[in-house]
């Protein structure tokens, strides 16, 4: 496997490419390979680096050094002083306090790479999912091996523990301590549930892993079963994912075959059984209450909580709840130990995090990188730009049910910390990238529409709060609303985010909260001038001075 | 089917596989693997799956192995297509058709010629 | 077929489908989804079957006729009314939103001639809008029966309806 130790982003915005952008940039790939870097270091665009002026900018990592403006005669000298002896050349460095405050977000980066690091996706597109041999050649069942003949089952949770795990589902709770929870508490039998309910509008990391790396999902289950002290697990899949379930399903067969999951594994008395069950359109069932309402054979409606899964959870017993790309973790750490998990991504939020491209960027797609890299990174280096060169409107985080960020919130590193205090959710990794043509009345119409139709309707505030709220959007996309009905939306979604059951409820409002923080004056234009000034609206004029769109 | 009770056996599982891959690998062998996700499939990779598999039954192709992977998260350039000829390195090709498949397979696994404007780049996308 | 003979066949249907995953409680949504598989959607006259089925008084397991009618009537996936022969699915949700869905099912509704959620005259579309389905990166996507069609454009949708019967 290569180690990237250094990272070369050179800038290819329109100034720079007119600037012969694309030479410099051939030139450090034909540099590196002269001094045999090649292994070691790698050289990508970078479409916006927020700064315009002495371009071509040319960024290299870790150290964050910004060399501009840079020109083919500067790359040998780059290369050799800077990558190849390590002393970053002082008179080519950009003019610091001409881009101060800029460039503010490199400063951020300072000592790690925005680039990919594989562990949850490690086997996903590389492996055939269908053969447990492809697996086990790529390291499969080996962590088993190990928790079940040389771990004690505290010895697996500390292990997880340690790491610094924290869920992938979307609230961050550490997993370590859950499945502590659960093995401390008295009752038998014990159950592991896996989520893999998917359902976050945008949001496909699972779906990659259950298709691409299923057996990796049943290994993590086993693991935890022999940690919690269960013998039953379930893995529940949308009825959405039918190729994942069918995966899932034949992985199963196989381990089952091979004797690695049943009785007796590994030659223990340990025994464990794995029932895959496939859902049929809810996504409220994502909700862990919901989803074992819905194992139980019932609607999918949520629970009052407490009681909590991990005393009352499926048939009332002690239940664990993990999401798949959670578990996906489990195996890796459990191989290279807990000191090894800590050194990936920001102290406080360990590991990685797989993210899901999506919108008006170049390349949609899916990217697994340490935590703690920011919007515009992933946009310009990942995403290859926006798309046709739009400008960035807003980004929403995590699915329907995540936060909006506005273009100025693109530099905060996306680790769980940091975005709760920009007062952003990290949520499911789904990022939906929206350009200048974005109405943000039609987007919160849409993603009020998901809810109003997605709302189980057991508590009155989700079930009444989510259609006045699409109502009241509609309204105003219309043309027919009013400026009173913004402060009656925002008191509904107060009255929906306090009092709600559940998550759902909760989390509805999150987006066109966040759309009358960032956006009101977009959304008290439609209302007191009837001018969408996207042209998403067709009831509405274009702007004030053209006539209707036909 | 293999039964495996303990930690050695496990390795030694392992051990044969890994001869079982050297020995396919010493034959000679073309390998054809489809990104086969759902992201892959909605953008058509089942009709290249079948083309290939066309080929085959044809007797147009011998020494083959054609497998399957999941998406690897280059979803635009999907289906993706991935030749490995011998011990040259993977050519990963993009937004493959049946017609293109048909050309790939002519040009590429049998003239040996790689077909370079459906080859993508996969470099953009550095991991450690 | 006359009535009779019709509920016989439902009836041989929920046995089959309810010996193959179980006569308990928890098994109702996989039996539930089994009969909207094989008969594209769930004839109301199948629910006091499964019950019956379930239901043993003598050992304790009680059902109510209700409680098979609310996992029915709960789930998106399941029908109570029958479909078209052909069931078209499209994502309704933001990213293929964002993507250019909204002129593909406008496509779709000019082609077809229906509103979300109607049945043509000769039975053979209906047309449904479903959440999010998970492969947004190659949005704008919809679900023809089991198959996935994705990257698709207004232009595209007459190709693509012409393939099937």
């Amino acid at each position: 496997m290569k180690v990237i130790r250094s990272m070369v982003l050179v800038s290819v915005d329109e100034t720079s490419l007119a600037r012969g952008a694309q030479d410099v940039f051939r030139a450090f790939l034909d540099e590196i390979e002269k001094f045999g870097l090649s292994d070691q270091i790698a050289v990508t665009t970078i479409l916006d680096p927020g700064v315009h002026g002495d371009t071509p900018l040319v960024i290299v990592y870790p150290d964050s050094a910004v060399y501009a403006p840079v020109t083919v005669a500067d790359v040998h000298t780059i290369v050799e002083e800077h990558l190849y002896k390590g002393n970053i050349v002082p008179s080519l460095l950009a003019m610091m306090h001409e881009l101060v405050p800029e460039i503010g977000w490199m400063r951020g980066r300072r000592g790690a790479l925005p680039v990919q690091k594989r562990i949850v996706l490690e086997r996903v597109g590389v492996v055939n999912p269908e053969s447990i041999e492809d697996y086990i050649l790529y390291d499969g069942y080996q962590a088993l091996a190990k928790a079940l003949t040389h771990m004690k089952p505290a010895e697996v949770i500390s292990q997880v523990e340690k790491s610094g795990l924290q869920g992938r589902g979307g609230a961050g709770f550490p997993t370590g301590r859950k499945w502590s929870f659960v093995a401390n508490t008295p009752g038998f039998p014990k159950y592991v549930i896996c989520n893999a309910d998917e359902s976050e509008p945008g949001t496909f990391k699972d779906r990659l892993v259950l298709e691409g790396d299923p057996f990796s999902i049943i290994e993590a289950m086993t693991i935890a079963g022999y940690a919690i002290n269960a013998h039953e697990g379930y893995i529940y899949i949308r009825g959405e994912y039918p190729l994942a379930y069918k995966r899932i399903e034949n992985a199963v067969h196989q381990a089952e075959a091979h004797g690695l999951l049943g009785d007796h594994l590994f030659g223990t008395d340990f025994s464990f059984h794995i029932h895959p069950h496939a859902g049929a359109g809810a996504y409220i069932c994502g909700e862990e209450t919901a989803l074992i309402e819905s194992l139980e054979g019932k609607r999918g409606m949520p629970r009052a909580r407490p009681p909590y899964p991990t005393t009352y959870g499926l048939f009332g017993k002690p239940t664990v709840v993990n999401n798949v790309e959670t578990l996906a973790n489990i195996p890796p750490i459990l191989r290279n130990g807990a000191v090894w998990y800590r050194e990936i991504g920001s102290p406080k939020s360990t590991g990685t995090k797989v993210y899901t491209i999506l919108g008006n960027v170049n390349f949609t797609g899916a990217i697994e990188v340490p935590m703690g890299i920011t919007i515009r990174e992933v946009i310009d280096i990942y995403g290859k730009g926006m798309k046709n060169g739009k400008k960035l409107k807003l980004v929403q985080s995590g699915g329907s049910s995540g936060s909006i960020a506005p273009a100025s919130l693109q530099d905060v590193p996306m680790d769980f910390d940091s975005f709760r205090n920009a007062g952003v959710s990290l949520g499911s990794g789904a990022l939906l990238v929206c350009n200048e043509d974005t109405c943000v009345v039609d987007l919160a119409r849409v993603i009020l529409r998901f809810f109003r139709n997605e709302s189980c309707g057991k508590c009155t505030p989700c079930r009444i709060g989510t259609l006045q709220l699409y109502e009241i959007v509609s309204r105003i996309a219309e043309g027919q609303g009013t400026l009173a009905d913004l402060d009656a939306m925002v008191r509904i979604s107060e009255a929906m985010s306090e009092v709600s059951n559940c998550g759902l409820g909760q989390t509805a409002p999150t987006a066109l909260l966040d759309i009358l923080k960032y956006f009101r004056a977009e959304v008290e234009t439609h209302i007191v001038d009837h001018v969408c000034p996207t042209g998403v609206c067709t009831a509405l004029k274009h702007s004030l001075v053209s006539a209707p769109v036909e | 089917m293999k039964t495996i009770r303990s930690l050695d056996e496990l390795n030694q599982f392992r051990d044969e596989i890994v001869e079982e891959k050297k020995r396919q690998a010493g034959l000679g062998k073309v390998q054809l693997v489809v990104g086969m996700g759902a992201c892959g499939i909605a953008a058509g990779a089942l009709d290249v799956w079948k083309a290939i598999e066309q080929q085959i039954k044809a007797g147009h192709l011998m020494d083959v192995l054609l497998s399957q992977t999941g998406c690897i998260g280059l979803c635009p350039h999907e289906p993706i297509l991935e030749v490995t000829v011998k011990d040259a390195p993977k050519v990963t090709y993009g937004r493959v058709t049946p017609e293109i498949v048909n050309r790939i397979l002519k040009e590429h696994v049998l003239g040996g010629k790689v077909v370079e404007e459906f080859v993508v780049d996969t470099t953009p996308f550095p991991t450690i | 077929m006359d009535h009779e003979n019709k509920d016989l066949d439902l009836a041989s249907l929920v046995d089959k489908v309810v010996r193959e995953h179980g006569a308990t409680p928890d098994s109702v949504i996989p039996i539930l989804s089994e009969i909207n598989r094989t008969l594209g959607y769930i004839p109301a006259g199948t629910l006091p079957e499964i019950r019956r089925r379930i239901q043993i008084p003598q050992e304790g397991v009680f059902l109510a006729d209700s409680h098979v009618y609310s996992a029915a009537s709960f789930y998106q996936m399941f029908s109570l009314k029958p479909l078209g022969r052909h069931v078209i699915r499209f994502c309704e949700s933001a990213p293929c939103h964002v993507e250019g869905g909204r002129q593909v099912i406008e496509a779709l509704q000019k082609e077809l001639g229906l509103q979300p959620g109607e049945t043509s005259q000769d039975q053979k579309w209906s047309l449904l809008t479903t959440s999010c389905l998970g492969v947004c990166s190659v949005g704008p996507v919809f679900l023809v029966d089991d198959d996935i069609f994705g990257n698709v454009t207004p232009e595209r949708v007459p190709e693509i309806l012409a393939r099937y019967e």
